[in-house]
Parts: C-alpha cells; sequence; structure tokens
C-alpha cells in the first residue's frame, strides 16, 4: 500500500520487512483500527450498493406513510388496512358493504347510489398501500362492484422522512456525496499541499522563507468566514463547496511535508540523485514525495473527517448541498427540524456521520501508530 | 520578553491586513448589492441610497476609506438593520458570545487536561480506553447534533433547563449551549494532553523526578508544564472561534449573539456588516494566537530566546 523507495543498500538486503510490509502487519493487529477500516468498507459498499436494494428510490413520495416509525414490519400495517380503505372509499365516494382481506388481498363489494365511474378505482393504486385492482363482479346496473386488489408490502428499515421518503436510502444516497466531498476535497488538498510543501522544503532560502510566510498569514485567516462568502455571494454548488474545502485545508499537509523534505534532501540517496544529475522535479517525484508517503497518508485520513464535517456544517446551513441532492448535512438538518416528531429522522443519518467520523478517525491513528518507527514491538 | 511581544505583534499587522484587504474585494466582486430588492427601487431611489453610503465611489476609494475609518475604530453603519452602526451591533451581540465563549473555554480546559492527565497517567487501563472512546465520540458529533437532543433531553424530557433563549444572561439559560460548545474541544484537549503527556512521560527528567521519590501528583505537574505547549498552540484559533460565536449554537437556541451576524450578513449582502465580523474574527484569531504564543514563551525559555 505504502511503497517506499530505497535507493541505499537497503534494498538488496535479505528477508528484512519492509516498512509497508510492517505498517500493514501492525494495522491489521491494532483491533479498534482494523475494526474502523471494515467498518468504512461497509459504510462505503452500503452506500455504493444500498440504494439499488432497498426497493425506493430516494425522491419517491409516499403520502400516506409519512412519518413512519422505523422497523422490519411490512406497511401497511394490517390494522391501518381498514381504515385505509374507508377513507379511500370516502374520496371514490363509494359506500364499502363488504370487507375481507387474506393472503395479502383484499376484496371488496363498493356500492353507490349511481353508476360507478370504474377509473376513480385508481384511487386505490394511487394510495401507495394497494396495488391496482381487478374487477370480479359487476352488477347489472353498475351501481355494485366486487373487486380485488392486492395490499403492498413496503418495508422502510429506518422509517419516512416528512415528505413519506424512504429515510434508509436517502441516508445511503447522502452518504455517497458526504464520502464523495470528504475524498475529492481532500485529494485535492494533498494534491496543492504536497506540492507546495514539497518545493518549499527543497529549494530552501529565501523562497521557502517567502511560501512559508504566505502559508502563516493563510492561517490566521478566518477561512470557513471565505467560504461562506464564496458560497453565499457566488451561489455556489456542490463543486465549489469542495474547491472552498480543499482551499481550506491544504495548509497543514503543506507544513508537514515541507519538515519532511527538509530532513529528507541531505540525506545520502537524495544527494547521489543529485550527483547523478537529475534534475530537482525529477528528484522530488522520485525520492522524496514517495518517502514521505506515510506521514501524508496519516494527515490525509485525518482531514477526511474534517472535511466531511465541515460540509455538514455548511450544509446544515443551508449553503452546501442543494436539493434535489443531499448530503448527511442535510439529512441532520431535516431532521433536527422535525425532532419531537420523528427523532429518527435525526438519529439515522447523523448515527451514520457519527460512525463514519469515529471510524475515520481511529484508522487516522492507527495508521499514525503503525508507521511510526519508534513504537518498534516484538514481531 | 517585552522584546519578543512586541516583534509578534508587527508580524500581526501584515496579516490584518491581506485579511481586510482580501475580504473588502471578495465581497465587492461578487454580483448583488444590499438594496436589491424583490420589486427593484426606482433608480433615482437607488442613486441617492448609493450616494448615502457612499457606494456611488469608485471601489479604490471606498476601500481606502473603509481602511480610514477602520483604523479610527469605527466598521460603518449596517445595511441590514435600519439606524444601526456594526458598532452597535457587537456591543449588544459580543457580551453574549463572549460570556458563551468563555465558559466554554474554561469548561473545555478544566475537563479536558483533567481528562487526557487521568488518560495517561492510566496508560492502556480502563480509564485510559474511556477517555479514548469518548474523545473519539466529542470530535466526531457535530455540535448541530448535539444541541437538539440535550434540548430533547434537558429542556423537554426532564424539563430542567430552558430549551432556549437568552433571558438577560440567566445562568440556568447559558448551561445548554455552553455544554454544546465545550464538548468536541473537550475532547480535543483531551486528546492532545493525553498524546503530549505520553511524550513527556518518557522523557528523563520525568524518570529522574520519579527516582527521586516525588508525589504521583507533583510528577504529574511538573509533566503537565511540558505538554501544555502543544495544547497552548492550538487553543489560539479555538479561543477566538468561541468567544466570537457560533453560528449553530446561537441559532438553535435562539441567543442574541454575533456568530448569526456573519451568514445573515452575507446573506443580505451587508457589506461592512460582513466586513466587521471578518475583521473582529481576525483581530481575536491573531490576539489569541499572540497570547497563546506569550504564554508558551513564559512555560518554555527556549522559545523566548531562540529565534
Amino acid at each position: 500500500m505504502f511503497h517506499v523507495e530505497h535507493s541505499g543498500p537497503m534494498s538488496t538486503a535479505t528477508p528484512a520487512t519492509s516498512l509497508a510490509g510492517l505498517a500493514r502487519r501492525r494495522l491489521i493487529r491494532n483491533r479498534p483500527a482494523f475494526a474502523a477500516l471494515l467498518t468504512l468498507v461497509a459504510v462505503a459498499l452500503a452506500c455504493l450498493l444500498g440504494p439499488f436494494m432497498t426497493g425506493h428510490t430516494p425522491e419517491r413520495i409516499y403520502p400516506d406513510l409519512v412519518r413512519t416509525a422505523p422497523g422490519f414490519e411490512a406497511h401497511p400495517r394490517p390494522e391501518t388496512v381498514r381504515p385505509a380503505i374507508d377513507r379511500l372509499a370516502f374520496r371514490m365516494r363509494l359506500t364499502v358493504e363488504d370487507f375481507s382481506e387474506r393472503d395479502g388481498i383484499v376484496r371488496l363489494a363498493l356500492t353507490a347510489s349511481q353508476r360507478i365511474d370504474e377509473r376513480s378505482l385508481s384511487y386505490l393504486p394511487r394510495s401507495d398501500l394497494f396495488g391496482p385492482p381487478t374487477i370480479l363482479e359487476r352488477s347489472e346496473d353498475g351501481r355494485r362492484l366486487v373487486v380485488e386488489a392486492r395490499v403492498q408490502k413496503l418495508h422502510f428499515l429506518l422509517g419516512t422522512d416528512v415528505l413519506g421518503r424512504d429515510l434508509l436510502t436517502r441516508c445511503l444516497v447522502a452518504g455517497r456525496i458526504s464520502l464523495l466531498i470528504g475524498l475529492t476535497a481532500t485529494l485535492a488538498a494533498l494534491l496543492v499541499g504536497v506540492t507546495y510543501g514539497a518545493v518549499s522544503g527543497m529549494l530552501g532560502g529565501a523562497v521557502d522563507a517567502l511560501m512559508m510566510r504566505v502559508v502563516d498569514i493563510l492561517y490566521a485567516l478566518p477561512f470557513v468566514f471565505f467560504v461562506i462568502v464564496l458560497l453565499v455571494f457566488f451561489r455556489a454548488g456542490l463543486w465549489l463547496v469542495l474547491v472552498a474545502v480543499a482551499a481550506v485545508e491544504w495548509l497543514d499537509m503543506a507544513r508537514i511535508v515541507r519538515t519532511q523534505t527538509m530532513s529528507l534532501k541531505s540525506r545520502d540517496f537524495v544527494r547521489a540523485a543529485q550527483a547523478l544529475g537529475l534534475t530537482t522535479p525529477a528528484i522530488l517525484a522520485r525520492h522524496i514525495v514517495p518517502n514521505t508517503l506515510g506521514p501524508i497518508v496519516v494527515a490525509a485520513t485525518l482531514l477526511v473527517p474534517r472535511v466531511i464535517l465541515l460540509e455538514s456544517f455548511l450544509s446544515f446551513l443551508g449553503l452546501g448541498v442543494q436539493e434535489p441532492a443531499t448530503s448527511w448535512g442535510v439529512l441532520i438538518a431535516e431532521g433536527s427540524r422535525a425532532l419531537e416528531s420523528a427523532p429518527w429522522m435525526l438519529a439515522a443519518p447523523a448515527g451514520l456521520l457519527v460512525v463514519s467520523l469515529v471510524s475515520l478517525n481511529l484508522l487516522g491513528d492507527g495508521l499514525a501508530d503503525a508507521l511510526d518507527p519508534r513504537l518498534s514491538e516484538p514481531r | 520578553m517585552i522584546a519578543y511581544a512586541l516583534r509578534r505583534l508587527l508580524q500581526a499587522i501584515p496579516t490584518l491586513f491581506v485579511v481586510v484587504t482580501l475580504s473588502f474585494f471578495l465581497i465587492r466582486l461578487a454580483p448583488g448589492g444590499p438594496f436589491d430588492l424583490e420589486r427593484p427601487l426606482p433608480p433615482a431611489a437607488m442613486e441617492n441610497l448609493k450616494r448615502l453610503y457612499g457606494l456611488d465611489q469608485p471601489l479604490i476609494v471606498q476601500y481606502g476609506r473603509y481602511l480610514l475609518s477602520l483604523a479610527k475604530g469605527d466598521l460603518g453603519p449596517s445595511f441590514s438593520f435600519r439606524d444601526l452602526t456594526v458598532n452597535d451591533l457587537f456591543a449588544r451581540g459580543l457580551p453574549v458570545s463572549a460570556t458563551l465563549g468563555s465558559l466554554a473555554l474554561a469548561l473545555a480546559l478544566l475537563l479536558g487536561l483533567g481528562f487526557g492527565t487521568l488518560a495517561a497517567f492510566r496508560r492502556g487501563r480502563m480509564a485510559d480506553r474511556l477517555v479514548g472512546i469518548g474523545a473519539s465520540l466529542g470530535l466526531a458529533v457535530p455540535t448541530f447534533v448535539t444541541a437538539p437532543l440535550l434540548q430533547i433531553v434537558f429542556g423537554l424530557s426532564l424539563a430542567w433547563l430552558p430549551v432556549g433563549g437568552w433571558d438577560g444572561g440567566n445562568p440556568r439559560n447559558l448551561v445548554l449551549p455552553v455544554i454544546t460548545l465545550a464538548l468536541p474541544q473537550i475532547a480535543a484537549i483531551a486528546r492532545l494532553t493525553r498524546s503530549a503527556l505520553n511524550e513527556v512521560l518518557t522523557q528523563p527528567h520525568i524518570r529522574t523526578l520519579r527516582a527521586m521519590g516525588l508525589p504521583p501528583w507533583r510528577v504529574a505537574l511538573q509533566a503537565l508544564r511540558g505538554a501544555l505547549l502543544p495544547v497552548l498552540s492550538t487553543l489560539g484559533p479555538v479561543a477566538a472561534a468561541l468567544l466570537t460565536g457560533s453560528v449553530i449554537v446561537e441559532t438553535i437556541f435562539g441567543l442574541p449573539g454575533i456568530g448569526r451576524y456573519f451568514v445573515d450578513g452575507a446573506l443580505n449582502r451587508d457589506y461592512t456588516l460582513v466586513m466587521g465580523t471578518v475583521v473582529l474574527v481576525a483581530v481575536m484569531v491573531v490576539a489569541f494566537n499572540l497570547v497563546a504564543d506569550l504564554l508558551a514563551a513564559v512555560l518554555d525559555p527556549r522559545l523566548r530566546l531562540g529565534a
């Protein structure tokens, strides 16, 4: 995973364990970190594939099943079928003369004072609760119909929201956006930060001093404010959020890489490369950056949760991801508005967010420990 | 020491200048203006309004005027709160935000340092693990989740404390917002203290103290002195952020602080209010970083002499 280049005599040494191999083994032995890694993979897979398997699309609205509590049972629940039929019959202006239900199919005898318009039966499937009706009997005068319709079996594991949308599907789809933003913004921060830090550390002298002075000034800027200004004043969308977040977060990375570079550039293998006539960019790409990968990976892992948190903060304020797209921050905002009537609307996205963030932090800490050469432990 | 402080103070001036300049032009470059309404004003009225606020001048003149008044400590009139200057708004809101923020900071320091020290001295044991789990959770649960949860539990279910409102600074109204603000900081400080202490505790001078038979609490005090440095260095921005108010906490608990002004100001294109908030936060960040650095220099003589 973290392939570290050794141009020195190390590469010809006998079965010495590589740093990468050692780190991997340490990481697997670190129970919390490994569990966190598995959790993250599970969350990512669920977000990626889950929405296809829940049986609902994130935008589908079930007006009759608003604020359904989470659970495993099928909806509509048995005791709500009769009241639902009565309600629908009232709308169709029909009287329910006979009602029976067996094996998930309702059989209705409907009457009216005048000829029944059969088109009105479309109220049944339109209610989300019943399938399309089949007419079994029609009286001569058309004032009595016997109809059968399937009772739907809808599952909402995490319940539905205030509009009647499946919360599980929405949480997973939102997770895609949150994770995507976390990863992309981190990657952007990584690219800028690593390049900036490596160049600054490698060149040294006045250039380095100037470049680091810029970083110092940027550090003191109230950056979240600039992000908000960008978002509000320029009517930003998702991608600008990404850029804005990355712009805030590359500073730490630059500092870390610079320190590493400075200590690396006086080492023998870099001197050797210089003596062989390699250009500075080539030395940076081939010898410096690969050797700073350890701390970079750690910093990046810890950056992802911070970006996700920042994104959800902005989305909570209504400045980040915009409808119809959704993210965990958006869902949490919706949930906290409906907290009293539908507490699961806050619990579900907040739970997913917290689990992901805790896992990322644990993984980052684990990686830091695994890559720390000072913590040598018995093999 | 004084020379060190002065040097740091001088370094802060270009930073503040960059902040002011950047935000001034960024805001003005954005489309839309403070007097854009659903139904546009008649051109003549618009002209008058703009002349009244000096918006008819070239941008560079406006910038110069702003810098001049800023140097006098005048942040200008607010565009969206009629008849009020930005200074008025801050004079009303800052005490609220600063009260909440300083209480939260004190709580965070007390509990964060306490838990961190506990964890470091009980390394690998139950207490250490519990602090670790608590800290990871504290860092991961956003304030906009904790706030409504606290409201539901302590405000509605148990009905011990008011759900929101300021009520003239009634202590009962402060409890929940302060806890909400402090929780993530407690977690962050505890984590930092723990790792810094673990580092310090392996150093020779601590081993010597232990060998000399000093009681554990005196060893702890001695070790904390070294471990405080990394904590201090992160505290500057944290303190500034806490004291200048949190949009989230002030919105959810309905508090009349200044945290909300920035987002509201940005949405209303209230140039002076947005600028005022940026300047205030930047000054606070610089000031608290300075305080943190000076405190660090007190703790560690090497910082005063070197660099």
